[in-house]
């Protein structure tokens, strides 16, 4: 299913609306964040372009998950959650093997700790709050990848 | 009053949230995801934001009664804040999370005496609108109207 043009654009507003959401219908993201009202703002938006979300509450709760053979095609990790911090988890994640992509939402404002997160193995780096056009941007990239497999 | 009053009113006093710097482009965001799947989004999000907002608050309180402040844990707790008031769009909240992480960094426990007290300050105000904008729009929806953009 390759869609060039639906992807490109940021409004949500637009006629390829329906063509948008049926090219994200298999698609599973993880939304791995410890506050709740993230959590469900991002599930929000996720939901909006069609996707299927599931949330976890810490990087732990994440590589549980895909130690008891879930997987994602996107996941949306943190940084800063209790137990297992979103560096740790997405280092813990390569090392398992996971090819997910992997995008990084923070609030972080240190570039020292911004390119260390990137270092675990991040696709992607956004400051939170997620915007629809960082969102449209991850799924573009994220359907160019599956494409390319 | 009639509807067409109360809707008027709404407008009103939503424009002037956003002019006085209560609210920004984020909180305009969140409404634009709201739909008739999901007619209490916004509702359900701003009042996890309460929830979250009023624990870091009184974790906020005990920190820096602390013979010893723990900065680190000051700092966190504030980041978590901003965080969470940019993403909701609660503009200036985030303002004085800015400035209160400066203190935590110099170590200032007046200056960050003084952003709390702000910060609180901010959050009460940020709260009786939204609470006052909310029960508007419940009027309205009572008296059988609809929500003007």
């Amino acid at each position: 299913m390759v869609s060039g043009n639906s992807a490109s654009s940021s409004s949500l507003s637009m006629k390829s609306d329906e063509d948008i959401v049926n090219n994200n219908n298999n698609l599973r993201v993880l939304v791995v964040d410890d506050s709740p009202m993230i959590r469900k703002l991002h599930d929000m938006y996720l939901k909006k372009f069609g996707l299927k979300v599931q949330v976890a509450e810490n990087g732990k709760q994440a590589v549980d998950l895909f130690h008891f053979g879930a997987s994602f095609d996107l996941i949306l990790m943190d940084k800063e959650m209790p137990i297992m911090d979103g560096e740790e988890a997405t280092k813990e994640l390569r090392t398992m093997g996971v090819t997910s992509m992997i995008v990084g939402v923070t609030s972080l404002d240190s570039p020292n700790e911004k390119q260390a997160f990137m270092e675990a193995g991040l696709d992607y780096f956004f400051t939170k709050p997620l915007t629809t056009d960082n969102i449209s941007f991850i799924l573009q990239e994220l359907n160019k990848k599956n494409n390319k497999n | 009053m009639d509807l067409v009053q109360l809707q008027r009113q709404l407008v009103e006093y939503r424009t002037s949230l956003y002019h006085e710097g209560f609210l920004d482009a984020q909180f305009t965001q969140l409404q634009e995801l709201q739909d008739e799947n999901n007619p209490d989004f916004v509702v359900e999000v701003v009042s996890l934001f309460f929830e979250d907002s009023e624990r870091l608050l009184n974790e906020l309180t005990t920190a820096l009664e602390q013979q010893s402040v723990d900065f680190k844990r000051v700092d966190a707790h504030v980041h978590q804040l901003k965080g969470s008031s940019s993403s909701i769009g609660a503009q200036r909240v985030q303002k004085v999370c800015i400035a209160f992480r400066n203190y935590c960094e110099e170590k200032n426990v007046e200056g960050c005496l003084k952003c709390l007290q702000q910060v609180k300050h901010e959050y009460s105000l940020v709260k009786t609108k939204l609470e006052s904008m909310f029960q508007l729009e419940q009027q309205i929806l009572s008296a059988g109207g609809s929500i003007p953009m």
